[in-house]
C-alpha cells in the first residue's frame, strides 16, 4: 500500500490532492466524497461584500478557459458564521484563500480568519495591490515581502502565498515570500489572457481581460514549479492545468510537494477523486513507498547547482 | 453516514438522436439511477463531441426532456445553433456522450394545486415537457400554451397532449404568439379558475406578461432560465444573474440556486 500523506506547509495532508481556490465550494459534496481529499480550499474571502465581475465571466479557449469572475464575497463575517460550520464536519484541514487591497488589510483579515477550524491560511497576492496602481503584490518581491510580513505578523496559522504567473521573477518572488515567513507557496494563479468576438469586435469577457486556466498552461507553470522549488526550501504546491494522474505527477517530479486541481474539476466534477486513486496506483505499479517521494525526483543532470537550475536556459 | 454520490458523470450510450424538422434534435441516451432520479426542470451538463473542429472545453447545460427509470433512458431536445449542439448532432447511435447530472433545482408542483397553466416557447418547451407527466401523476390539470415560429416547431404538444393536458397552440407563422394574445388567453384563464400557477420558460417578453398578471392576480409561478455555464455545481460563479428581491437586487447562480425561479423575483 503507498503512504499517500504528505507535510505541506505547517499541516500533514492524508493525500496530496486539493481543489484550487475558486473552483471549490458546497455543491461539489453531490458528486464527489469530500472526506476522500487531502485538504480544502475555499473561494477567496475579502472583507467586503462584492458582486463580482460584468458578464460573460469566462468564455473557452483552446485546452482551457479565461475567467473573470472578480472575486464576488460575502464578506468574512458570512464566512465565520455559515462556511466555516459546514466544513466542521468534514474530515480534510480547511484552507482559507484571502485577499485584500492592502498590505494592513490583508494582515487584518489574517487576524480575523485565525479561528479554530481554520487549518491555514492561503493569501491571494495575485490580486491588485491598490497602493501600487493595482499591480499584484506578487509581481515583484518587494511588495510580496512586504505583505507577507504583515501577514505573518496577524497570524500563527501556516500560511501559503499564492504566487503569480504573470511575473518574470517568480523564483526571486518565491524567496521573498519564504524570508518574509511563508510556510508555503502556491504556484500559480491564472496567466493573464485575453478574447475577442469576430462578430461583434468586443472583447468576450466583460472585465476585457481575465485570467487563462486549464491544460493549455500546464507546461508554463509546471516550469514555474520546477524554477521555484529550487529557489525555496519551503514546499512548493503545484497549481495549474492539472487535469489527471499523469499531470500530477509531472508537477510532483517537478518539485510540488502537493497538487491543486481546478478547472479540472469544471470538466470532470471527480477529477480530483480519480487522481488520488491513480497516484496511489501509480506508485504502487512503479514501488514507490511514499508519493512524497516523487517530490522533485526529476531527473536534471545539467542542474545540480540551484543557483543554476533558475536563470535563462542559453540562448 | 455513507456518502454516496447524487449527481454523476456517466458515459451514457446513444439509443436515439434523430432530427425533429429543421433545426430541433431528439436525443436518447441510456443512463444509471442516480441520472434517472432528474426532476423536471433540471438539467445536464454534456461533454459535447467535436464537429470536426475543435472539442468544446467546457460541458454544455441542457434541461431534460424525459427521464424514464423503467426504460433507463435520458431523453433531450435541442436546437443546432453552436459548436456544442452541432457535436451532439453528429452523435450515432452505438456512440457514448459524457452526461453528467441531474443538476439545479427543479420546478415545484405543490400538491394543493388543481389547475396549473404552462407558457413555453420555442427551446423553452423542451424544459417544460416532464411538467406533464409530473402533473398527471398528482391529478392537476394542465393547460399548455405552447408558441414558437411555426406549427412543425412545437414538438412537445403531442407529449403534453398524451398527458391530458389542453394545448393551446401558437405561433408567429399565424400571428397568434404576440404578448397580447397571450395575455388575453391567460386572464380568461384565471377567470375560468383555472390557473393556480404559472409555469414558463423560453421568451422575456412572455414572462413579462405572466409576471404582470402573476402580480395582479397573486398567483405563484416559475420561471425556467437560461444562461451560459461552466460548472454546473455552484462553484465558479459564471452563470449568475439578478433576481429582485424584496426591492432589493441579489445575484444567483443559475446552475445552482435554478434554473427554476420564482416568476416575481426573475428580471427578464
Amino acid at each position: 500500500v503507498t503512504n499517500l500523506s504528505v507535510q505541506v506547509g505547517g499541516l500533514s495532508l492524508s493525500n496530496p490532492v486539493m481543489p484550487a481556490s475558486g473552483t471549490f465550494a458546497e455543491g461539489l459534496h453531490k458528486a464527489i466524497d469530500f472526506d476522500r481529499l487531502g485538504a480544502f480550499v475555499t473561494k477567496t474571502i475579502t472583507r467586503e461584500l462584492r458582486a463580482g465581475n460584468p458578464l460573460p465571466r469566462v468564455v473557452e479557449s483552446a485546452g482551457g478557459l479565461i475567467n473573470s469572475i472578480g472575486i464576488p464575497s460575502k464578506g468574512v463575517a458570512h464566512f465565520l458564521e455559515n462556511t466555516l460550520a459546514n466544513f466542521a464536519q468534514f474530515a480534510p484541514p480547511l484552507v482559507v484563500s484571502i485577499s485584500a487591497p492592502t498590505a494592513e488589510e490583508f494582515a487584518k483579515l489574517a487576524a480575523d480568519v485565525t479561528q479554530p477550524g481554520v487549518a491555514a491560511i492561503e493569501a491571494n497576492i495575485s490580486c491588485p495591490n491598490i497602493e501600487e496602481d493595482g499591480k499584484a503584490f506578487a509581481m515583484r518581491a518587494e511588495s510580496t515581502a512586504a505583505v507577507v510580513r504583515h501577514l505573518r505578523a496577524a497570524t500563527s496559522l501556516p500560511l501559503w502565498v499564492k504566487l503569480t504567473p504573470n511575473t518574470g521573477d517568480m523564483p526571486e518572488v518565491g524567496r521573498a515570500a519564504e524570508e518574509a515567513g511563508a510556510d508555503a507557496l502556491v504556484v500559480a494563479n491564472t496567466i493573464l489572457a485575453m478574447a475577442i468576438d469576430l462578430q461583434t469586435f468586443k472583447p468576450c469577457l466583460g472585465n476585457v481581460m481575465g485570467g487563462l486556466s486549464g491544460p493549455a498552461i500546464k507546461p508554463i507553470v509546471l516550469r514555474q514549479v520546477y524554477q521555484c522549488s529550487r529557489a525555496v526550501k519551503i514546499p512548493v504546491i503545484g497549481c495549474g492545468g492539472i487535469s489527471n494522474t499523469e499531470d500530477a505527477v509531472e508537477y510532483m517530479l517537478a518539485g510540488a510537494s502537493a497538487v491543486q486541481v481546478g478547472t479540472a474539476t469544471f470538466v470532470q466534477p471527480a477529477a480530483m477523486i480519480s487522481i488520488i486513486d491513480g497516484l496511489n496506483e501509480f506508485c504502487r505499479r512503479r514501488e514507490i513507498a511514499n508519493v512524497s517521494d516523487l517530490t522533485g525526483a526529476v531527473i536534471n543532470e545539467e542542474s545540480d547547482d540551484p543557483d543554476l537550475a533558475w536563470v535563462a536556459p542559453p540562448q | 453516514m455513507e456518502w454516496s454520490p447524487t449527481v454523476v458523470a456517466e458515459l451514457a450510450p446513444i439509443i436515439a438522436n434523430s432530427a425533429i424538422g429543421e433545426e430541433y434534435r431528439h436525443l436518447v441516451v441510456g443512463c444509471g439511477g442516480t441520472a434517472l432520479k432528474a426532476r423536471p426542470g433540471q438539467f445536464f451538463q454534456l461533454l459535447c463531441p467535436s464537429s470536426g473542429g475543435e472539442q468544446p472545453f467546457l460541458r454544455r447545460p441542457m434541461s431534460v426532456y424525459a427521464a424514464d427509470p423503467i426504460q433507463g433512458s435520458l431523453e433531450f431536445f435541442y436546437k443546432v445553433s453552436g459548436r456544442g449542439t452541432r457535436g451532439l448532432a453528429s452523435l450515432k447511435v452505438g456512440d457514448v456522450l459524457d452526461v453528467m447530472g441531474p443538476l439545479g433545482a427543479g420546478f415545484t408542483l405543490p400538491a394543493t394545486l388543481r389547475h396549473i397553466v404552462v407558457v413555453g416557447r420555442g427551446a423553452g418547451l423542451a424544459t417544460l415537457a416532464p411538467l406533464a407527466k409530473e402533473a398527471s401523476a398528482q391529478a392537476i390539470s394542465v393547460t399548455a400554451i405552447l408558441s414558437a415560429r411555426r406549427p412543425d416547431h412545437l414538438f412537445s404538444a403531442r407529449l403534453f397532449q398524451s398527458h391530458g393536458a389542453e394545448i393551446i397552440a401558437l405561433t408567429d407563422q399565424e400571428s397568434t404568439s404576440g404578448p397580447a394574445n397571450v395575455e388575453r388567453i391567460l386572464r380568461r384563464l384565471i377567470l375560468e379558475g383555472r390557473c393556480d400557477a404559472l409555469y414558463t420558460c423560453g421568451s422575456s417578453r412572455l414572462l413579462r406578461v405572466q409576471q404582470r398578471l402573476a402580480r395582479e392576480f397573486d398567483i405563484p409561478g416559475q420561471v425556467a432560465m437560461e444562461q451560459q455555464m461552466a460548472c454546473g455545481l455552484g462553484l465558479c460563479f459564471c452563470c449568475v444573474k439578478e433576481f429582485n428581491v424584496g426591492g432589493k437586487i441579489v445575484h444567483r447562480r443559475v446552475c445552482w440556486e435554478g434554473p427554476v425561479f420564482d416568476m416575481k423575483e426573475a428580471l427578464p
